[in-house]
């Protein structure tokens, strides 16, 4: 079995793995970092979004062995010395959230979206969003969160 | 209204763990030693079972055992039983199949589950799964709703002939007869409510845990109602008595109806982890959600309208063929009944209806409750039926809706399928929807967009239903097996700071807040001092759990009758520490006053009082600060209002966009503004997925599951969906100390005759069955197909 080196939050982590094992179990079951979820196995609900080397990546769609040595943030890495990013804050606001299932991996896609992005407008927020599903907003307020996020980002 | 009160939208105190990753979904949960358990399902839509050899899987490597049908029953354990008795008409109660958790002799839909295997890894449990040598003899299967019922389809059941679970009727037929004899006009049509997959974010799991110490069984599980889970699995299944039994739904990603009924999978699971004396952990993938979930809808209806010459309603009869799937799930044979035919008058006086409805059997999943359950079923047909008949009579919907609600100094209302309206104010809301969406303007925007070679339509859906579920008395009366009040317990700490203990479950809803604020505005303890503690049989009372809209309507009056209790009793400690009569002291806000004076002391100050009892009543009252309250309600509650839609369709590809959707609901009174916006969003939102993109398909001839994930079934994104324009009435509910309604299902219910009336109303054909896509729309715009005109048998 090999073993993969990667950061993860900013520490440096390694672990034995199957050459199969997706980077989301990674994360989960090896790290037991389960903030990152799984809500289905085809790739579309997002759920699972980190990012890799900075951009915005579905973790099930990636092998673990794929991020050997790459700089990986998760949902729990967002918030510094307990206080929430700008993003996380954004979406309690605007109650961004019901369930918080879909929630780290549409906060993870929302500051990647807000990254790539001088401005946001509804619009374009909601056709960046085909990649992560919710069930319970109607996405009515994940659009104003990310609005609002998006410019908290940028110290507006 | 305070900044924390009842009325505020208070951010909520939830979200903190579920925006910083440390949510605690049972997936999330490992133990020492844990198992994993996969099952193997079946892949016939209809098979007998005639043997399973084990040899294989059980050799495999990591396997710890394999379990089947037969080992259930030889273990003493219990059925799956239907939780709701539906009479026929005959009086003859409905033909109920047996099932186990694990099939035995024969496997009724894909995806039924027959065997389990337990190992030390997932994978190594689904590999083993995979070469469990099950013999199975493939039967015809039949999955279609009207060619199950029609004279060549295999017979599924023995106990049900002719696929018929039961053939159930209300109203006054002689009377609808007699108001269709004299009526001036008769309107009719066929129409079909698709079946759906609900598809929570997070799909099923289960863990359950043997502690050999104490004959205890913890199972955590995803559940809305993890009482009735363990009382069901004490009851019925014969797992464990319930005080040897503790089933903990922690966080869960999301409900709506499907994690209401006991299953399969968690019951062998909790079976499963004495037997074997490890822990096992389930999780299910999308795929086995798409395939073990209970469904949602899948009515097919033949309805007709009877009105007089100016317009009015005389009379309203309907015929629906209701899917119930492979066998009963738990409330499945109420949906498509009580809580759905008892709503069919709508916020109209229509003095005589008859409705009959017949629940089916086909092989496909089992059928129950989903956000709405039978609610926007009869809404949907309304609605429709009511559009219809303004076009062909031509007049405006609008007008033909007013000339016929119920007005708001008519209440309470009893309607003409037995139910009592308390409150409303149709009228209002509908005039107030319109004024929101500009419906004056409308023909213009329609003209412009002609300009642009687009076609533009208006739909109305005016939609009442029935929350709060329910009066237990009613409901046993109705065939219910439980009852279903609530429960909340409010206790104090010496300290000032209190937990609340409910039987109802947050899964989305905001209770850690909305009852928090509730609390905080009857007993003036700040809502930071205020925990809200839910969804664990070891720590929590009986309760019922959440589902129907019932969290404030039963579960907040539970609260406020507990609050009435630690008033009560702060007010017998307030008059022996301020040394002054009971009757003379005013209380307000958390703070009894001598009545003229300045002298006062305030409920957390009673409560060291209580604990530390030197100064106090002993004679009298005993110590402590802790009341629990059991809330029957009196009545269901009738939120109800007017949803509008309007769309621009795009002739050449047949795409639909939505220009613009306001609400205007009557919740009663509203304790978070903002949580409540949000499940109306919610709501609309799965109206509009069903109303133009979900389809639950299987194939006709070999009864496989089409649509098995979210590739093959269309679950709205963001981009599906427009913003929303949600505005609130209030009519308070006469019959509960809040005066809530409920707001939860309202969305699910309205959006989609608001969006299919839109449509029908833009490109101009009578009728489209929902999902309206491109291609249906493009289809019907052609006139390519006849729709709602065939007839359901």
């Amino acid at each position: 079995m090999p073993t993969v080196s990667m950061t993860v939050n900013g520490k440096a982590v390694s672990a034995e793995v199957e050459n199969r094992t997706l980077l989301v179990y990674f994360l989960r079951e090896s790290l037991g970092l389960t903030g990152t979820h799984i809500g289905c196995d085809t790739s579309q609900c997002g759920a699972c979004v980190v990012h890799v080397n900075g951009s915005a990546v579905k973790a099930c769609t990636m092998l673990a062995v794929q991020a050997e040595g790459a700089d990986v943030a998760t949902i729990e890495g967002l918030a510094t010395n307990g206080d929430l990013h700008p993003m996380q804050e954004a979406f309690r606001e605007n109650h961004g959230l019901q369930c918080g299932f879909c929630t780290p991996g549409m906060v993870m896609a929302a500051v990647d979206m807000a990254n790539r992005h001088d401005e946001l407008d509804e619009k374009t927020v909601r056709a960046e969003l085909s990649g992560n599903f919710c069930r319970c907003t109607g996405y009515h307020n994940i659009v104003l969160s990310i609005l609002a996020g998006a410019k908290a980002m940028k110290g507006a | 209204m305070t900044e924390t009160g009842i009325g505020a939208s208070v951010r909520r105190k939830e979200d903190k763990r579920f925006l910083t990753g440390l949510g605690n979904y049972i997936d999330d949960i490992n133990v020492d030693g844990q198992t994993y358990a996969y099952f193997a399902r079946s892949p016939h839509a209809r098979a007998k079972i005639n043997g399973i050899d084990k040899e294989t899987a059980l050799s495999m490597p990591g396997v710890v055992a394999v379990l089947t049908g037969p080992d259930w029953v030889a273990d003493g354990l219990g059925l799956l039983v239907c939780g709701w008795m539906i009479h026929s008409k005959d009086g003859s109660e409905m033909n109920q199949p047996v099932r186990t958790p694990l099939a035995t002799q024969s496997v009724q839909f894909v995806g039924e589950p027959v065997a389990a295997v337990i190992a030390e890894t997932l994978e190594q449990a689904r590999d083993a799964a995979e070469a469990l040598a099950i013999d199975y003899e493939p039967l015809p299967s039949v999955t279609d709703l009207r060619t199950a019922v029609g004279p060549d389809a295999p017979q599924i059941h023995e106990c049900a002939p002719g696929n018929l679970c039961y053939e159930w009727e209300i109203g006054d037929k002689a009377a609808t007869d007699a108001a269709f004899e004299a009526a001036d006009r008769v309107v009719s049509i066929d129409l079909v409510n698709n079946r759906l997959v609900p598809n929570p974010m997070e799909p099923r799991a289960a863990l359950a845990r043997f502690d050999p110490a104490t004959d205890e069984i913890t199972l955590h599980t995803t559940s809305q109602a993890p009482h009735v889970v363990r009382l069901v699995m004490a009851a019925f299944l014969n797992i464990a008595p319930e005080h040897k039994l503790r089933v903990i739904s922690p966080d869960v990603g999301g409900g709506f109806g499907v994690k209401i009924a006991t299953y399969p999978e968690e019951a062998v699971c909790t079976w499963a982890c004495r037997k074997i004396g490890r822990p096992i952990k389930w999780t299910a993938d999308r795929s086995q959600a798409f395939l073990g979930d209970s469904h949602g809808r899948d009515h097919v209806s033949h309805a007709e309208l009877a009105l007089d010459k100016d317009s009015i309603f005389l009379g309203m009869r309907v015929k629906t063929l209701a899917n119930l799937g492979g066998y009963i799930s738990a409330f499945g044979s109420a949906v498509p009944t009580y809580m759905y035919a008892t709503l069919l008058a709508g916020q109209y006086r229509t003095p005589a209806i008859y409705a009959e409805v017949d629940g089916v059997f086909t092989n496909t999943s089992p059928v129950d409750a989903y956000r709405g359950a039978g609610r926007p079923e009869a809404s949907y047909l309304i609605e429709r039926l009511v559009e219809v008949a303004a076009r062909e009579i031509g007049i405006d919907p609008a007008e033909l809706r007013r000339k016929n609600f119920i007005s708001p100094d008519a209440f309470p209302h009893e309607t003409a399928v037995g139910v009592s309206y308390d409150s409303g104010n149709y009228e209002g809301s509908l005039s107030m929807v319109l004024d929101m969406a500009d419906r004056a303007g409308f023909e213009k925007r329609r003209e412009e967009a002609k300009g642009r070679g687009k076609l533009r339509g208006f739909g109305i859906s005016a939609y009442i239903e029935a929350c709060g579920v329910a009066p237990s008395k009613i409901a046993g009366a109705l065939g219910a097996g439980v009852g279903l009040y609530e429960s909340a317990e409010i206790r104090f700490n010496a300290t000032g700071s209190v937990t609340v203990f409910t039987g109802c479950h947050s899964h989305g809803q905001g209770l850690e807040t909305t009852y928090a604020q509730i609390v905080s505005d009857l007993l003036g303890v700040p809502l930071e001092n205020i925990d809200v503690v839910f969804g664990d049989t070891g720590r929590v009372q009986m309760g019922m759990g959440t589902y129907g809209s019932r969290s404030l309507a039963v579960g907040g009056s539970a609260l406020v009758k507990a609050a009435d209790k630690i008033i009560d009793k702060c007010r017998k400690i307030a008059a022996h520490v301020l040394e002054a009569a009971e009757e003379d002291l005013e209380y307000e806000g958390g703070k009894f006053t001598v009545a003229g004076t300045d002298r006062g002391i305030t409920v957390p100050e009673l409560a060291f009082a209580a604990y530390v009892p030197h100064n106090y009543p002993l004679e009298e009252l005993e110590p402590g600060l802790d009341e629990m309250a059991y809330y029957d309600p009196i009545n269901y509650t009738f939120p109800a209002g007017t949803h509008v839609c309007e769309v621009e369709v795009d002739p050449d590809t047949g795409e639909v966009e939505i220009a613009n959707f306001v609400a205007v609901d009557d919740f009663g009174r509203v304790i978070n503004p903002m949580i409540v916006a949000g499940q109306v969003h919610g709501g609309i939102v799965q109206g509009l997925g069903q109303a133009m993109l979900e389809e639950c398909r299987y194939d006709a001839e070999s009864g496989q599951l089409v649509s098995g994930s979210f590739m093959d079934y269309a679950m709205p994104r963001a981009d599906d969906a427009p913003s929303f324009e949600v505005a609130l009435q209030e009519t308070l509910c006469p019959h509960n100390p809040l005066g809530v309604k409920g707001c939860g299902e309202a969305g699910a219910i309205a959006a989609p005759a608001a969006i299919i009336n839109a449509i029908t109303d833009a490109i101009g054909v009578r009728h489209l069955d929902m999902p309206a896509t491109p291609e249906k729309v493009w289809a019907a715009i052609r006139g390519a197909g006849a729709q709602g005109t065939q007839a359901a048998e």
